[in-house]
């Protein structure tokens, strides 16, 4: 049954009144805010809004971490039937400059002095940004700009409008339509500006319910908020499907302290992107390297056993009743409790998605027993195209099309999709709509892949990332970077990696070192190092380095079709790849294109004969300021590998 | 410099004079501090600066001088005392509480404020446990002030140097101080460190209207946040005032760069 969001709400205030709809940790305890709370502070907000002259159908951008005022804001804003716009709590004032113009916002809601400042900053190229909110008081108190006011004053003057229209919030509630305009979604952009994704009630809810039924998700699951709310898959988790199923939603206090609140919690229902469980595991693996003998080999046996057992449990293969009973035991001494130190001990259903997983890190949870599974969207598609069934989890897929969903693989290897849940088009933007969307209604991915045994999606790469080498040895091998890097990337020591070799004779990559375990394996050696720079460029961790592109390279001669992508020569780059910088985009992908263009120096001296080269780069640093950060750069050459030999 | 409204002078210090056996650590010292002020006290090694927080705080008496607090006077005072009239410090060592968690250091703070005696606290029943609620949620308010949500339960002695100045700088809020007297809050910090200690000292100021005594030995810093500057120079005072005034004065330059 169709309806819209803040529909929703009421229904479950109505229908349970008492049950938490939202929790947040303010001062060192949970408070939650039940059903009834949340549906009366909508009510006072929207009252509040319209009372400043919000109109139907127009956008309201809200700035901020996930606090249960903004989602009631939200909320508000539909109840109106105006649009929320969510955006990147962590961009730079710059960015929110072509989203704010580009869809005549004149109202915004920010969390905190942090966010409201990057606002005013705007106001003088933003002319029509005049109204404004915020959440969080603290320092705003000598703010005197015209047009800010804080939420609650916002709230009072809901109530009092409220009080003089008595009719006026339930009238618009019901003049809104499922198939109006919900929420638009900024997507990050690895080129060009952002496009303003435009979402109904429809298609976001058609694609949560959707969703929730494949995994059977009930009213009583838990779910911790800590993503950005401007992207999408966060707002389906812990907005779309929130109102969808009805279940409690968690605020964490504050970004340093998600680990300790996700064990507090518990959630039953987890989403987090590669890198999340990337760093997980990483701290583990540290906190391991430091435990005691003893405690180092119990975990060892008992990981060991995970890795040969483990999955085919999961996946309710056969398993004989010794390996069962170790495993049990396994469970009891260490992967229990290993689930609980995570936070995963009650996680039903965990979800991962946005870059491709490692098979060893995917296996990894799934051994010591998190149904943790992939699954395949994107903005434009509401999230779910595919999800990955309880027992069919691999890290190579991306899990079979759910209810509602065609798919259709192109001659390029591109595929493209069809379902109820495609966006409604890119906003003031035919030309970008025209280009994804098809006359009938297919929408194209921009993803290559094919669909595998089973029925399971497959995707290797961008469809326009996918390279052909030329000359050399591979000449007109396939070459696809991000397959290549995810590889790198998988080593705890590789932070990221940068793949060249497009219209090249070979293959060359940036690769950028994780400080944290690096920084720990030096230490461990007794290898005295003065910061990042000084560490990237140690003669042992460059040799480190190498063995793990070795590695790689060993591993992709296996394969016919991608033994031309093995890494030739590398280097290791003096600096971390930052979304300040312009190098990565604000969900941590790697804007090869960028990059490539700011170190044409590097890319040349890996293409050259060149041992080493000097490079001096401008960085931002946290607090707005800019500097330089230089170091001479040694190139490495790797060992590659024949590729496996056939019979002719 | 900024539009807190610095008010009367609430501590006075005249002609304090402070020697151990032959040496004379302060000699005739006077300066005063306004309500509300961020009051800077700068020197070499050795002039004498912590000497002059210790009298002020009390674990010094000086052999000559007085020091009047909301015009009462007082020459002898320990150092509970002082507490008691609303003067909080940090150190320049840090006297924490290793073993025990941020929450529990802060906490120690509220200790003059508590009224239950030691078996109210101990069965911890009544009003004992209604006052540690109010007073957890003051320490609480002070956690979220300095942004250290994610270490609450840590025990200090585990964390970064500059947290545990952090939780220092919280123990001293705890005690609702009217004065609060830091000594180096940034030695040995790095430069984000000390620019996050110099915003929360600043907030300090301007959220709870604290008078601020403030110690340090990194010129940028005291040159940015302070309103007035006392320089000593081997227990004489050399130069007082803006910022602007004491960069300009020759006493102070010669004293800091040895030249006449």
């Amino acid at each position: 049954m169709p309806s819209t969001f803040p529909r929703l709400m009421l229904d479950h205030a109505a229908a349970r009144p008492d049950d938490a709809a939202l929790r947040e940790k303010v001062y060192g305890i949970w408070q939650t805010l039940s059903w009834a709370a949340l549906a009366v502070l909508v009510r006072e907000l929207a009252c509040g809004l319209a009372a400043a002259g919000l109109q139907r159908n127009a956008h309201l951008v809200v700035i901020g971490e996930n606090r249960p005022r903004l989602y009631a804001a939200m909320l508000a804003a539909q109840a109106l039937g105006a649009v929320p716009v969510p955006l990147y709590q962590d961009a730079a004032s710059a960015e929110y400059m072509f989203p704010i113009n580009n869809a005549e916002v004149a109202f915004a809601i920010a969390e905190d002095q942090e966010q409201l400042d990057k606002l005013l900053e705007l106001r003088t190229r933003c002319p029509q940004l005049t109204r404004l909110w915020y959440d969080d008081a603290r320092g705003l108190r000598h703010y005197s700009e015209p047009g800010l006011e804080s939420l609650d004053t916002l709230i009072d003057s809901g109530r009092a409008f409220d009080k003089a229209h008595p009719g006026f919030f339930d009238t618009e509630l019901a003049a809104g339509r499922p198939h109006d305009v919900a929420a638009m979604f900024f997507t990050s952009g690895t080129t060009g500006q952002p496009k303003g994704v435009v979402h109904t009630h429809f298609t976001l809810l058609d694609r949560a319910r959707a969703g929730a039924a494949f995994d059977k998700l009930t009213n009583h699951e838990e779910v911790l908020a800590y993503l950005p709310p401007a992207w999408i898959g966060q707002n389906i988790f812990s907005y779309a499907q929130w109102l969808a199923c009805g279940y409690v939603v968690n605020c964490p206090e504050s970004a340093e302290t998600v680990m300790i609140d996700l064990k507090e919690i518990g959630p039953t229902y987890y989403f987090a992107p590669p890198r999340v469980f990337e760093g997980l595991l990483t701290s583990v693996m540290i906190r391991m390297e430091d435990a005691s003998r003893a405690k180092r080999c119990m975990f060892e046996c008992a990981m060991a056993l995970a890795r040969r057992v483990g999955p085919a449990l999961r996946d309710g293969q056969a398993v004989s009743a010794l390996d069962r009973l170790k495993y049990r035991l396994g469970d009891i001494f260490v992967y229990g409790p290993l689930r609980n130190t995570l936070g995963f001990s009650r996680v039903r259903v965990a979800y991962t998605a946005g870059e491709a997983i490692g098979p060893d890190l995917f296996t990894f949870y799934r051994s010591i027993g998190i149904n943790l599974k992939q699954l395949y969207g994107s903005t434009e598609t509401a999230v779910f195209v595919c999800l990955q069934p309880d027992h069919e989890a691999r890290a190579d897929t991306v899990g079979v099309p759910i209810a509602g969903v065609e798919i259709k693989v192109e001659h390029g290897g591109e595929i493209l999709v069809r379902s109820p849940g495609l966006l409604k088009g890119y906003y003031k933007n035919p030309e970008a709509t025209a280009e994804v969307l098809t006359a009938d209604g297919w929408y194209r991915t921009g993803d290559a892949g094919f669909i595998a045994a089973g029925g399971h999606l497959k995707i290797i790469d961008r469809a326009r990332d996918v390279g052909v080498l030329i000359g050399g040895s591979h000449d007109g091998a396939l070459f696809a970077p991000k397959y290549v890097e995810n590889k790198l990337k998988f080593f705890p020591f590789i932070k990221e990696a940068v793949a060249f070799g497009d219209k090249r004779k070979m293959a060359c990559a940036f690769i950028n070192i994780d400080f944290e375990a690096v920084g720990n394996w030096a230490e461990k050696r007794n290898l005295p190092y003065a910061g990042y720079t000084d560490l990237a460029g140690r003669a042992p961790v460059l040799e480190l380095v190498r063995q793990c592109v070795e590695t790689v390279n060993a591993d992709l001669a296996q394969d016919d079709k991608l033994a031309g992508s093995q890494i030739h020569r590398f280097l290791v780059l003096h600096k971390e790849l930052d979304a300040d910088d312009g190098e990565l985009t604000r969900t941590r992908k790697v804007r090869r294109g960028a990059i490539a263009d700011k170190y044409r120096l590097l890319v040349d001296a890996l293409y050259g004969d060149a041992s080493e080269q000097f490079v001096e780069t401008a960085v931002t640093f946290e607090d707005g300021r800019s500097g330089t950060v230089s170091a001479t750069l040694k190139i490495v050459d790797a060992r590659t590998f024949a590729g496996v030999q056939r019979a002719a | 410099m900024n539009t807190r409204g610095i008010g009367d002078v609430i501590l006075d210090v005249t002609n304090i004079s402070l020697a151990f056996g032959g040496v004379k650590a302060l000699t005739d010292i006077s300066f005063d501090v306004r309500e509300h002020e961020l009051r800077a006290i700068i020197g070499p090694n050795g002039a004498g600066k912590s000497s002059m927080l210790n009298c002020i705080n009390g674990v010094y008496t000086p052999q000559q001088g007085a020091i009047s607090f909301r015009g009462r006077s007082f020459s002898h005072m320990n150092s509970r005392q002082v507490a008691e009239m609303g003067i909080a410090r940090t150190f320049q060592n840090l006297a924490l509480f290793k073993g025990m968690s941020v929450l529990d250091n802060i906490m120690t703070g509220r200790n003059l404020k508590m009224k239950s005696n030691l078996f109210q606290q101990a069965v911890h029943w009544g009003a004992a446990a209604r006052e540690e609620t109010e007073h957890r949620e003051f320490v609480e308010r002070i956690v979220d002030f300095l942004e250290i949500q994610a270490h609450r339960k840590t025990p200090v002695g585990r964390l970064p140097y500059g947290l545990q100045k952090r939780v220092d700088l919280g123990r001293a809020l705890a005690m609702q101080p009217q004065v609060l007297l830091l000594d180096e809050p940034m030695a040995g910090m790095n430069v984000e460190e000390k620019q996050d200690m110099s915003r929360f000292i600043l907030d300090v100021n301007d959220e709870y209207g604290t008078t601020i005594v403030l110690i340090e030995h990194d010129m940028g810093v005291v040159m940015d946040i302070s309103d007035r500057i006392v320089v000593l120079d081997y227990g004489l005072k050399i130069g007082d005032g803006t910022p602007d005034e004491v960069r300009a004065n020759p006493d102070v330059i010669s004293a800091y760069l040895g030249t006449h």
